[in-house]
């Protein structure tokens, strides 16, 4: 009993990090129907902003919780100035170019990033320091769940909270809606809908930084490959979930971290993402649009 | 019918010229690629056993008489090499050094058997040519593919004393088979049990799930075939879920980046890679002696060739003939300096002494454990 919750444990943490990513896949898919490939990258970058700050901030001699905070503040504002330049540079000027453009402006800035941050940065595996500190109250407990999983968890959980009363009750939530149920509609309706699509791309790389802070300091390492794996598999979250709703994606997110984790635990970790994909599979033949995602007719 | 004749009759009075040579000195075949494309592997070997039996031959020569060498070219071909060993045979070589490629030695190895010649090889690697009993007169001074497998597989019973064994690999060419070999290796020592034998996924966001299984399986330590970057998560993992399992692993993690990725974490890890052989002073003077005489490095399997062609000299000195069950019995029983150390053989035919040591992490770096 204590093996299988240790197994659900992992794939609450392993669902929680899929779950950071997977919201911004799904929030830019949900207002412009892109998927935008380039999203694996920004979560990388905030983990490379994160362990150049927090580097230098240890260098200064502090130490703890400070720098956690402050490494995660600087890469959540650089991360959302590249969500937001991406969309201003490879989609914007597509956004009324056939649907497979900006898909492959979307592929195109991925590699860009990959490519730029191998340049800039190295091509070796990077030390990423734990930033999360051992909680002593978690003490007892680390060996079955350690202080930087249960951050990830609350983290994840808070995120979805700020996220849900940002959609459902401010003005600006309201205005996202509007734009993802019609975009001309909403236009006429007096909503600034480049404003929304850039306030989107910029919520979705806040968060892909979050994830990224934390997972580095959670596994230790980095290199500028870490986005691609990631994206992958978030998107698969995302499409499970149903793509476009964001109580989707996190349960899409969780369903694929328990499969993975329940599937090394009890088959086999050779088997793992076999698993994984044929949940995809078989969830995608029965309910096309994913477990909560509508199936709408099509806009004509 | 009459020229036929006429050829055995040249080929009995060659061979009758060859064994009445033989009196006078003691042939080494050399063998492997010297022409072609792969002559690199072939040509240091020979530059080897020239230097090499040049100092035995002004020290006095090998039972009293002057060594000579037989080279033959076998182009690194299995078809080929029959035809060189059969050459060999017919010029009367009393032990072979060779082949090189691990195909050509497969095919050749059952010629010299049939006329009970030793052959050394200082390249071929497939684990088979000792392992599988065919090749009797097999013996080698490089490490087989799987003597790595064997060190970890070892080390983590005997040395460390372990029980229960985790063997993780990352699918893989090289950690797959790594594992495998160590299974293989595990299963048949009666004092040790493989609890788990999995697989990872390469660059997966987290390693939690297969952490907990090995914690599960009750594993005293971990054998892990693959390269750093996975095996440092893993590793890092283990620690946090404050996990003492041993870790030990191969030449993939025994990288500088393992121990700068893993930090802290990578106190206390095993694993595997070459024996270090610049401090020996025999290493360092057949160096020298190439530089001298060839104006360059010496290429692939020099210092492998040196020591197969001293090990062999060397054992048919102390048997005192050439007879094949005497040199035999002294490759098995003497160990001899070489410059890949000091070596001898065990009944299968690969070299004791040869090949990897197991290094431990100790205070940021890759210490050697003797």
């Amino acid at each position: 009993m204590e093996y299988f919750f240790e197994l659900f444990l992992g794939g609450l943490t392993r669902g929680s990090i899929y779950a950071l990513i997977a919201l911004g896949y799904t929030m830019v898919y949900g207002i412009i129907e892109l998927i935008n490939f380039a999203h694996g990258e920004i979560y990388m970058i905030g983990a490379f902003t994160a362990l150049i700050v927090a580097s230098l901030l240890t260098m200064a001699g502090m130490d703890g919780m400070a720098v956690l905070a402050l490494s995660m503040v600087v890469a959540i504002i650089y991360a959302g100035a590249y969500g937001l330049t991406i969309e201003k540079i490879a989609y914007k000027p597509l956004r009324q170019a056939p649907r497979l453009s900006p898909l492959i402006s979307a592929i195109g800035m991925s590699i860009f990033l990959q490519n730029y941050v191998l340049l800039a940065q190295t091509s070796d595996f990077l030390p990423f320091p734990s930033l999360v500190p051992e909680f002593s109250f978690m003490e007892p407990y680390e060996h079955i769940f350690s202080s930087s999983e249960l951050m990830i968890v609350v983290v994840t959980a808070v995120s979805m909270l700020v996220l849900t009363y940002l959609i459902k009750f401010t003005k600006m939530g309201k205005a996202m809606r509007a734009s993802a149920q019609d975009r001309t509609m909403a236009m006429l309706a007096g909503i600034n809908v480049n404003r929304i699509i850039s306030t989107t791309f910029i919520i979705g790389s806040t968060l892909a930084a979050v994830g990224g802070v934390l997972i580095a300091s959670h596994i230790g390492q980095i290199n500028f490959y870490i986005g691609f794996i990631a994206g992958i598999k978030a998107f698969t979250a995302a499409v499970l979930g149903g793509i476009g709703s964001i109580p989707g994606a996190v349960l899409g997110s969780l369903v694929l971290g328990w499969t993975e984790s329940f599937a090394t635990g009890y088959v086999s970790s050779d088997y793992e993402d076999v698993f994984a994909f044929t949940l995809l599979v078989l969830i995608l033949i029965f309910r096309p649009a994913g477990i909560l995602g509508k199936t709408k007719t099509q806009k004509v | 019918m009459k020229k036929l004749m006429t050829i055995s009759i040249a080929a009995l009075a060659l061979s009758l010229a060859g064994s009445a040579l033989a009196a006078d000195t003691i042939k080494l075949g050399v063998a492997g690629p010297h022409s072609g494309d792969l002559a690199s592997y072939g040509i240091p070997t020979v530059r080897a056993a020239e230097l090499a039996v040049a100092d035995i031959n002004a020290a006095g020569g090998v039972l009293g008489k002057q060594v000579e060498l037989l080279v033959e070219d076998d182009v690194c071909k299995p078809e080929i090499a029959t035809n060189t060993a059969s050459k060999l045979v017919s010029d009367g070589a009393v032990v072979v050094l060779g082949h090189i490629c691990s195909g050509a030695t497969k095919a050749a190895l059952g010629i010299y058997n049939d006329a009970k010649i030793i052959v050394m090889s200082p390249s071929a690697t497939n684990p088979a040519l000792t392992q599988s009993g065919d090749y009797p007169n097999f013996y080698r001074t490089i490490a087989s593919d799987d003597l790595q497998a064997k060190l970890g597989a070892e080390f983590a019973v005997n040395t460390l004393g372990a029980k229960k064994i985790a063997v993780i690999h990352d699918k893989g060419d090289y950690g797959k088979g790594y594992a495998e070999f160590a299974k293989a290796f595990l299963e048949k020592m009666d004092n040790a049990e493989v609890v788990l034998f999995e697989g990872v996924t390469p660059g997966a966001v987290d390693y939690s799930a297969i952490v907990q299984k090995i914690k599960h399986s009750g594993a005293d330590a971990v054998i892990y075939g693959g390269y750093h970057p996975e095996a440092s998560k893993i590793v890092t993992q283990m620690k946090k879920k404050k996990m003492d399992t041993y870790f030990v692993s191969d030449d993939g993690v025994k990288d500088e980046t393992f121990i700068k990725v893993a930090g802290e974490f990578a106190e206390g890890v095993y694993a595997s890679g070459p024996m270090d052989v610049s401090n020996l002073p025999l290493f360092q003077k057949a160096l020298k002696e190439h530089k001298d005489k060839f104006g360059e490095d010496p290429g692939a399997f020099f210092k492998e060739g040196y020591a197969a062609t001293v090990a062999l000299m060397n054992a048919i000195e102390k048997a005192g003939s050439t007879e094949y069950a005497a040199i035999e019995a002294k490759l098995r029983s003497e160990y001899v300096d070489t410059p890949v150390g000091k070596i001898s053989f065990d009944e299968k035919g690969d070299a004791i002494g040869v090949g990897f040591s197991m290094y431990k992490v100790i205070d940021g770096k890759y210490v050697e454990q003797k």
